[in-house]
């Protein structure tokens, strides 16, 4: 037993800490905030440049081929610089998607692309229904011509709008195991009939689009997987997701309680730092307990869907309930121990507190996750 | 990253496995201390029994060294050990202060002929051990304390009281802090002594809590003589000896408080299933289920962060923020746990063992009420958060 990161993980992380500490300042970050697209052409290429885009894919796909524990590493330390950009979509979502369920032949098409940062795939999945399970999937695909017909609303896709590409969930047939007839379509963005709009988002680092079906056509090829078989590789890729999303919410979290207890060692109030207050300190003290345990539970979660293992849903499922619960609290504590300041547009802590909001939302909530630990666990 | 088992972990989980079927006490006072976290005294004998048991079979002591008593192996075959126990519903031992705290402070201080004297008599449990570190005017203020002892040519002559000891009135030996410089810094002049329990002029008088037991006790020292070769770790070097017994006490402490929570949601959970409550079965009402789920993912949470703990240890690295952490969030999701099964008792929550309508025999309105301790034994939770508060994150003192 071994519950700890190899040498090898330790040094992809301070090679990541460094790089987003001089690539990804505060300062690009709020610059990205404010274009629609959310990152560069330069800073994508130089994440490419990393290896980053491709750390999980096999080499014969143009990856370095490593393990999904060295990817949640590199997901801790994004969180870490509130990373903005397409890069959890593109690869944890569209990239994932296709190595999941793609025939050999699209694989070699996309991910090598993806890899060299040449093309983005995302995926469109949930609906203005906002459901995390099959009966939400509504978007309609008949059968036409040979290929296929899409039409409905796709709703929270992230980067749809810079997407070469969109995994469309949709529904090949209706009736019985709504599990069953959910097929996965891989559709450019530039198909006659599918339109885009990009959303205000409270976190302006993740840009999220409706997407609009109007009878899109596609060929018989456009499928990913097998027809009416998709719902089970989908909830694969979901599951790895989600533990991917609780390790940039967990190194989100201990930025913020960083950046706190920095501040309580400086900030003089009534003659003495405010970290000797025990108000302060006591709460300082709260939030690094659920930090720890937000790690823990999603490095065990990491492990567990790394190696499939028989637990690997329930382990997911309990670190997006903690690390939701605790990313939320963390950061609204930091803002509260920061007095005004820390209410400030100018001060950092409002970047974490909205990305913390909104992947509290992605995937499904606390309280959605603690209903389906209940589930496994036969309650 | 690898929580799997080597195939010698895995023999020696199947040998615990194994043995625990074979020879775990069925009756029912072996069923209502499993869950418990300290032993009650209608229990003493049982437990005793129990832990000569495992002591024969090998199972106490598993990392101290052999040469003491021990089978020298890792903090992973003890965890792999407690994890069993939890499986198993087993009971606690005894001598819990003794295997928890005093034998690993003597291992880590004592002379040599000190560790060949006391640790193999503590596995075996033939001397049951108590620490004597609280009195009436030093609980978190422990530097306070103000038993005095008093150097007499060979011997030190002991005078003062003790109080909150839990199992003093069944203890043989005693870890006892006390003062022999009064003029220096108050952390400068203690000395750790292992005090016999049955030299003249000791008086224990059992105190009662609020469960009813006689657990605890308060503790008087007479003109207590106790010989020079008593003292561990040097003389006036008693704070740094007390504070590593603490840090065992978190430590090793820490694995059976796990076992016991387990063993504890395991428990409320099954009583869940037979609740009715507005005539549908608790396990069916959504803010129950939020609320039972929420525990089981809290105790998984404890259970990788003292994972994470421990490989660090065997890496030979220092203990990081996560080992800190443990006490805190163990004491609030029991003391939660606790809350949450009188909830689904209802209005039986208030009767006690007794009645045949108490639930379970009253078995959890004893663990309800002992478990308003855990914030308090061991370091109070605001002791805790200063802790945390200056040594990891390094916060100013107040
Ligand atoms: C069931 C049980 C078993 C015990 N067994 C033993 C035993 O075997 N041996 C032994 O030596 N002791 C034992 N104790 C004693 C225990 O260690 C002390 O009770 C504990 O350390 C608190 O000390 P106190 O009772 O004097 O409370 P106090 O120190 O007087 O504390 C009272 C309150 O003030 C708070 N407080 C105190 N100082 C601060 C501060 N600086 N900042 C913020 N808050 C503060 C405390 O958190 C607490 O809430 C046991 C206690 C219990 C309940």
């Amino acid at each position: 037993m071994d519950f700890g990161f190899s040498e090898e993980q330790e040094l992809l992380r301070s090679t990541a800490r460094k790089f987003f500490e001089k690539e990804c300042t505060s300062e690009f970050v709020r610059k990205m905030m404010a274009t629609p697209e959310g990152t560069t052409p330069e800073f994508w290429a130089k994440l490419a440049e990393q290896g980053w885009l491709g750390l999980i894919f096999p080499e014969v796909y143009g990856g370095a081929g490593l393990g999904f524990v060295d990817l949640v590493v590199l997901m801790e330390e994004m969180g870490r610089a509130v990373m903005p950009g397409p890069y959890f979509s593109t690869v944890h979502l569209g990239g994932l998607t296709i190595l999941e369920a793609g025939s050999d032949a699209q694989k070699k098409r996309w991910l090598p692309k993806l890899s060299a940062g040449e093309a983005r795939v995302t995926l469109a999945w949930t609906e203005p229904n906002a459901r995390w399970d099959a009966q939400g999937v509504t978007v309609a695909a008949t059968e036409a011509g040979g290929g296929f017909t899409l039409s409905g609303t796709k709703l929270f896709v992230p980067d749809a709008h810079i997407a070469d590409a969109l995994v469309v969930v949709a529904r090949t047939a209706a009736g019985g195991n709504p599990q069953e007839g959910v097929s996965l379509f891989l559709v450019p963005k530039t198909a006659p009939g599918l339109e885009v709009t990009l959303l205000p988002t409270m976190d302006q680092t993740r840009k999220l689009c409706e997407v609009k079906l109007g009878r899109v056509a596609v060929p018989a090829d456009a499928l990913l997987g097998e027809k009416g078989k998709g719902w089970q590789p989908l909830t694969r890729v979901v599951e790895r997701a989600t533990v991917a999303l609780c390790a940039e919410m967990c190194g989100g979290a201990q930025r913020v309680l960083d950046m706190t207890t920095e501040y309580a060692k400086i900030r003089v109030a009534f003659g003495k730092p405010i970290g000797a207050y025990q108000g302060v300190k006591h709460k300082a003290a709260d939030m690094l307990v659920e930090v720890e345990n937000a790690k823990s539970i999603t490095y065990y979660a990491a492990w567990a869907v790394d190696e499939s293992a028989p637990e690997a849903a329930r382990a997911a499922s309990m670190a997006k309930a903690y690390v939701s619960d605790a990313s939320r609290r963390v950061s609204a504590a930091g803002i509260q121990l920061h007095g005004g300041i820390g209410f400030t547009w100018e001060h950092d802590l409002h970047l974490y507190f909205k990305r913390a909001k909104g992947s509290e939302f992605t995937f499904g909530d606390a309280t959605y996750h603690r209903e389906r630990v209940a589930q496994l666990i036969n309650l | 990253m690898d929580l799997t088992l080597t195939p010698e972990q895995q023999s020696f989980r199947d040998e615990v496995r194994a043995w625990l079927e074979a020879n775990m006490p069925r009756d029912f006072a072996a069923r209502v201390m499993a869950s418990s976290d300290i032993p009650r005294p209608e229990a003493y004998d049982l437990l005793r029994e129990w832990q000569k048991q495992l002591h024969r079979a090998g199972f106490i002591g598993l990392t101290w060294p052999k040469e003491y008593g021990g089978r020298g192996l890792t903090f992973v075959e003890e965890m792999i050990l407690h994890a069993e126990m939890a499986l198993a519903k087993a009971p606690p031992v005894l001598n819990i202060l003794g295997v928890g705290m005093a034998g690993p402070t003597i291992i880590a201080y004592g002379t040599e002929e000190q560790k060949r004297r006391y640790p193999p008599k503590i596995l075996s449990c033939e001397e049951i051990w108590c620490q004597g570190y609280s009195e009436p005017n030093a609980g978190s203020d422990l530097a306070a304390l103000q038993t005095r002892a008093v150097r007499d040519g060979e011997s030190y002559v002991i005078n003062g009281q003790k109080v909150w000891t839990s199992l003093a009135h069944v203890a043989d030996w005693m870890m006892l802090l006390a003062r022999t410089d009064p003029d220096a810094p108050k952390h400068k002049g203690i000395t750790y002594f292992l005090l016999d329990m049955h030299l003249p002029g000791v008086t224990v008088k059992p105190l009662r809590q609020i469960t009813g037991d006689e657990e605890f006790n308060e503790v008087f020292f007479d003109n207590v003589r106790v010989h020079e070769s008593h003292v561990l770790g040097g003389v006036n070097n008693g704070w740094a000896v007390g504070m590593t017994t603490l840090m065992y006490e978190r430590l090793a402490l820490g694995f059976g408080l796990q076992v016991r929570l387990r063993i504890a949601l395991d428990g409320l959970i099954e009583m869940a299933r037979r609740v009715e409550k507005g005539g549908a079965r608790i396990t069916k009402d959504p803010v129950m289920r939020q609320r039972i789920a929420q525990l089981w993912i809290d105790t998984e949470c404890l259970k990788y962060t003292g994972a994470r703990a421990i490989t660090r240890l065997l890496k030979g690295e220092m203990p990081g923020p996560e080992a800190s952490t443990g006490k805190m969030g163990w004491v609030d999701t029991h003391q939660r746990l606790q809350e949450l099964a009188t909830e689904i008792q209802g209005p039986y929550s208030q009767l006690m063992k007794g009645t045949q309508w108490a639930v379970e025999g009253g078995l959890w309105q004893y663990t309800f009420l002992r478990s308003r301790a855990n914030s308090i034994e061991g370091g109070t939770t605001e002791i805790q958060k200063n802790i945390i508060g200056e040594r990891v994150l390094g916060l100013p003192k107040g």
